[in-house]
């Protein structure tokens, strides 16, 4: 096994597309040191990204946020901006595993470990965020619901690097929330979670809206008809029922040991509600 | 050795007070050595093949590619630890555990082994080893496992304790009965009944360190063994068994340990590591991953439960009953049976029948878990009583106050309590003022009582004090929860000088005679009532020296606060002889000063808990919290009150987790599911509020400080408790432990009508 610490991302592509066996991109490694220790993976090269230039910044400019690749998600919770902005996709950052485990861990490395119950994915989606790559063939940037393809797949081609995570600059009276149940308070992981993005008119009604589904399909789910059901509405009880009842039937769960799928199913209701209350709120503060 | 272990009321300088304990530097440091941190010169490492199928026939175990193999120095199989066990059924079911005979009987079944210079090497060996299995239907659950439809796990096993022998084989390996009185008359005299089924799920002890040790085996047949465990001698006498050895031939030392809670009474993984050790010629470490702990180590019973309680208007219960099927893994226990004992104990019953059935199912075998037993079986009846307390329109505390055993009663489980604690844990809980707390929506609150044995059993200790008067106490019962810390305490208080003068060690094999394990709550009351007696015989012997340097009679010489006076008048001009200054002439006056002793500390005494919780349910998603928590409990004498505390809290906490979150869950292929900690969810500290502890002192008639266990019972209310609590919160009664979110919710749901928003 070979461990590599590229500098530039030329590097990093170049070693990667020509490595002749399976080689692995580490983050954080709060996925991949895990499933290696567990003998489910044993790459031949590995190649660690955090020690490319640029990675480790969070970087405003006039379209919106740069997540770099290797930016820990504490890093994320320590950016005022960032958090003015999008409170849901830093919230769902944050409620990643632990304080240490915060300290590792990026949301890229929580997105193209496509599991289905990822924390900050669903608050990405939402949020509308685009993954920017970069491979063999060049750039290009894909909406990050394009990037997992299923569980522990993604759409990456051999030798491509996500190199940031891109988020638009927020108009007023926008909000976003992200809301997951576990059993436990924390160190768990998602039986459903649910992430709402909001923007408003001066009136408070609902002028555009994305509402995201985690752990309730293969990969997470884009509920269309849940915006469908908010758009051009105030967030009163009927549109709050609504969105329930959509996202209970969006769902496509299955009964695993972490929950069934009634359970499933009447949970991304009541976590689209509310998260969908609380982005409501935020957006109404701005 | 005329040791009078009688409690004779006294006042303490040393016993009751906080110090901190002599092992606490080295474990918040890292120095403490656990099972995995001790190592040898030349050692392998061993690695353990498993089953990956419930049930199956091993036809055929083919080797050869492994032993091929550059690095490996043994493979073994069944065919390695030959029967030796000469008709002992119990000793054969622990050696088919370790490793597999002729049929793989659960999921992690150990089946083959090997020893290898790394452990890369040992990982791909067991790859190459070509196991043969034909796969067998296979059962996981208890209710199912009882039906005749079946698999049958054992065809010799037929049920003991019916009146005729069954015809036909079944999983069920015995039943047992106990109580008195005539139930049919008791609940023909009950104005109000409550019947209820209840289940609870698998759950594992959860220890933080997994199993782990070195063996060391010699070409002259004598071996060593390093391990974490709760019981060296035990283990010892085990793989001496096992083995073909002599006992005095093994060497067994223990670690320092992190967790053991009942999992680590029982070898697994140590006859394997000493018979690669064997077949190697060199050491051989073996230490198990969390999967191997969580598929093929001993976690506690699944269990169903049907409980039956009448009671007459005035809140009398007049006759009560149940049914306990205990699911024991693929070989015979007795687990069942204490669940029968225990269940009602904690009251004074004119009519009660208790039937246990043992239920063999292709899970792991089942290990004792704190308090075995105990907790399922006060589950279902507190629930119950609880219920019925409800119908009456009584207060929950007063009818059990009403309905409390007391001095003198009966037990359910046969014999007749001396002084015991349920009343007063019941009256303290009554005047806590957890019970007066508001409580706000969706919160509730419930309390329960526990009750467990406690043990004593045979315990060897020796005290020797050195030249500079420093005491070093060697004790063989395994410090799983403080107690050098309490044992040096009592040292010093019997000797009269101060807790620092005094060094508590574990002791390994070959230092001391035989110790039963740490388990039954007797590691304080046995080795703490062998400390006295160990302690008593030193005094006598430092009496007697300083009789010797002043020339008088020992009879006229006495030990007060850790010195020798000379008694009476004409002794007036001499001064008193400390025990350093004794100790510093020992050379001169007959060598060494020592005491030691050896007992079987009878008279553990039954214990007590009542428990206090307030919940708060989320009704729209079936979320607990746990808002405050109380415990109760008589520790007869509390020797180290913070240790105490830690117990109850501990207690506590495994029963928080175990009612709300934590089982086993097996899937359709017979396979454990959530063999990690990522999905066998134990509580994390930001699950549990601060656990409030209220200490009682009953003093244990026989014990010279009044000491009683303290270890186990703070498990056996939790479940109950907390199912009281989440029903009175929810607004239905949960029979299902864990009451984890789906279970909660989908009961919420079934009670409104089943209106699952489709
Ligand atoms: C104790 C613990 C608790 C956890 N709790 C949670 C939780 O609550 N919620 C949750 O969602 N997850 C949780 N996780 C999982 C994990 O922490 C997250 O998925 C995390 O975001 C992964 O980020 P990382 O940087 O550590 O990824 P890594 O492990 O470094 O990488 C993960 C995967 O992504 C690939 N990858 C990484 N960076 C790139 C890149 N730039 N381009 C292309 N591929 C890349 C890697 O090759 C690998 O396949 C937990 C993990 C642990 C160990």
């Amino acid at each position: 096994m070979r461990y590599i610490r590229p500098l530039s991302m030329e590097d990093a592509v170049g070693q990667l597309a020509g490595s002749p066996g399976t080689a692995a991109i580490l983050a954080g490694g709060s996925d991949l040191l895990v499933r290696m220790k567990g003998g489910f993976v044993e790459p031949d090269l590995i190649v660690d990204i955090k020690a490319i230039d640029g990675l480790a910044e969070i970087r405003q400019t006039a379209e919106g946020f740069s997540i770099g690749a290797a930016v820990s998600c504490a890093l994320m919770g320590e950016s005022a901006a960032l958090k003015r902005e999008w409170p849901g996709v830093v919230e769902a950052a944050k409620l990643i595993g632990s304080k240490q485990v915060q300290g590792r861990c990026t949301i890229v490395g929580n997105l193209c470990n496509a599991s289905p119950a990822a924390d900050s994915v669903p608050a990405l989606v939402a949020a509308g965020a685009r993954a920017l790559i970069v491979g063999p063939g060049g750039r290009r940037t894909v909406a990050v619901e394009a990037v997992p393809t299923g569980p522990g797949k993604t759409s990456l081609a051999k030798g491509e690097i996500i190199e940031a995570i891109l988020l638009d600059r927020r108009g007023p009276h926008s909000g976003d929330a992200y809301l997951r149940f576990i059993p436990r308070t924390e160190m768990d992981i998602a039986v459903v979670s649910a992430g709402v993005n909001l923007t408003l008119d001066e009136q408070g009604v609902v002028k555009s809206a994305r509402v995201a589904l985690g752990a309730v399909a293969p990969t997470v789910l884009l509920v269309e008809e849940a915006a469908e059901a908010l758009i051009g509405r105030k967030l009163d009880e009927a549109a709050l029922e609504r969105l329930a009842k959509v996202c209970s039937g969006a769902c496509r769960p299955i009964d695993d040991k972490r929950g069934t799928v009634e359970f499933r199913r009447k949970v991304a209701g009541v976590l689209a509600r509310r998260a969908a209350t609380t982005a409501y709120a935020r957006a109404g503060d701005k | 050795m005329n040791f009078d272990p009688r409690y004779s009321g006294r006042n303490f300088a040393s016993v009751g007070t906080r110090p901190i304990r002599p092992d606490g530097v080295d474990k918040v440091t890292g120095r403490a050595r656990y099972g995995a941190d001790f190592n040898m010169a030349g050692q392998l490492v061993g690695r353990v093949l498993r089953s990956p199928h419930a049930h199956a026939t091993i036809r055929k175990i083919d080797t050869s590619k492994a032993e091929k193999l550059n690095g490996v120095k043994a493979v073994i199989t069944a065919a390695d630890l030959p029967d030796l066990t000469d008709g002992d059924a119990a000793l054969y079911d622990i050696l088919d555990n370790c490793m597999a005979r002729k049929k793989a009987l659960y999921d992690g079944h150990a089946v083959a082994a090997v020893a290898a210079v790394d452990a890369r090497t040992a990982r791909q060996a067991l790859q190459l080893i070509e196991v043969d299995y034909e796969v067998l239907p296979h059962v996981t659950d208890v209710d199912e496992a009882m039906k005749h439809s079946a698999p049958v796990l054992n065809d010799t096993i037929f049920t003991e304790g019916l009146e005729q022998k069954p015809v036909k084989p079944s999983n069920v390996t015995k039943r047992s009965q106990y109580g008195h009185g005539d139930i049919h008359e008791g609940f023909g005299r009950a104005d109000y009944v409550v019947e209820r089924s209840f289940k609870t799920e698998q759950t594992h002890q959860g220890y933080i360190e997994p199993h782990a040790c070195v063996a060391s085996v010699s070409s002259d047949g004598t071996a060593d063994l390093w391990v974490c465990t709760q019981g060296h001698f035990v283990y010892r006498q085990h793989c001496a068994q096992l083995l073909g050895m002599e006992a005095s031939k093994l060497r067994v030392t223990s670690s320092e340990i992190g967790g053991g809670f009942g999992g680590k009474t029982h070898v697994w993984a140590e006859p394997v590591a000493l018979a690669l050790s064997r077949k190697a010629g060199r050491p051989v470490k073996l230490v198990m991953t969390r999967d191997e702990v969580f598929r093929a180590s001993g976690p506690t019973s699944a269990t169903s439960i049907d409980v039956r309680i009448g009671a007459r208007k005035d809140g009398t219960i007049t006759a009560a009953e149940a049914t306990l099927r205990y699911s024991c893994g693929p070989y015979a226990g007795m687990w069942a049976e204490l669940g029968a004992m225990t269940a009602f104990a904690c009251y004074n019953l004119a009519n009660v029948r208790t039937v246990g059935y043992e239920v063999l199912v292709n899970r792991p075998k089942t290990a004792a878990y704190r308090a075995p037993s105990a907790p399922m079986a006060a589950f279902a009846v507190e629930s119950a009583v609880d219920e019925l307390a409800k119908e009456i329109g009584m207060d929950p505390v007063e009818f059990r106050i009403r309905n409390a055993a007391q001095e003198g009663t009966r037990s359910s489980y046969g014999p007749v309590y001396g002084p015991i604690g349920i009343g007063p844990t019941l009256e303290a809980a009554k005047n806590h003022p957890h019970m007066k707390a508001p409580l706000g929506e969706n919160q509730g609150r419930g309390m329960a009582c526990g009750f467990w044995f406690n043990f004593g059993g045979q315990t060897c200790t020796d005290l020797n004090i050195g030249m500079d008067g420093s005491v070093s106490l060697a004790v063989g019962t395994v410090d799983v929860g403080g107690s050098r810390a309490s044992l040096s305490l009592v040292a010093a208080e019997e000797l009269g000088i101060a807790y620092e003068q005094v060094k508590a060690v574990v002791a390994d094999t070959s230092s001391l005679g035989y110790n039963d394990m740490t388990d039954g709550s007797r590691g304080t009351f046995s080795s703490s009532m062998a400390t006295i007696s160990a302690a008593r015989n030193a005094i006598k012997v430092l009496r007697e020296r300083a009789a010797q340097m002043w020339d008088i009679p020992v009879d006229d010489v006495v030990w007060e606060n850790g010195h020798a006076i000379a008694k009476g008048e004409k002794y007036g001009n001499l001064a008193a002889l400390s025990l350093k200054e004794i100790a510093a002439g020992s050379g001169k006056t007959g060598g060494p000063i020592a005491g030691h002793s050896e007992l079987v500390a009878d008279g553990a005494g039954v214990s007590f808990a009542t428990h206090i919780c307030d919940i708060e349910v989320d009704p729209e998603t079936g979320a607990t919290k746990v808002l405050r928590y109380t415990v109760v409990q008589d520790a007869g004498k509390a020797v180290h009150p913070t240790y105490v505390e830690g117990q109850y809290q501990g207690g506590a906490a495994q029963g928080i987790g175990w009612a709300l979150n934590e089982e086993y869950v097996y899937g359709k292929d017979g396979r454990l599911q959530n063999p990690g900690f990522l999905d066998y969810r134990i509580p994390v500290c930001s699950d549990l509020p601060m656990i409030d502890t209220q200490i009682l002192e009953i003093p244990n008639p026989n014990h010279p400080y009044g000491v009683r266990g303290v270890g186990e019972t703070s498990i056996v209310p939790p479940l109950a408790a907390i199912a009281n609590a989440v029903s009175n919160a929810a607004g239905v009664r949960m029979t299902h432990i864990p009451m984890s979110p789906p279970r909660i919710l989908a009961a919420i749901e079934a009670e409104r009508g089943g209106r699952w928003s489709k």
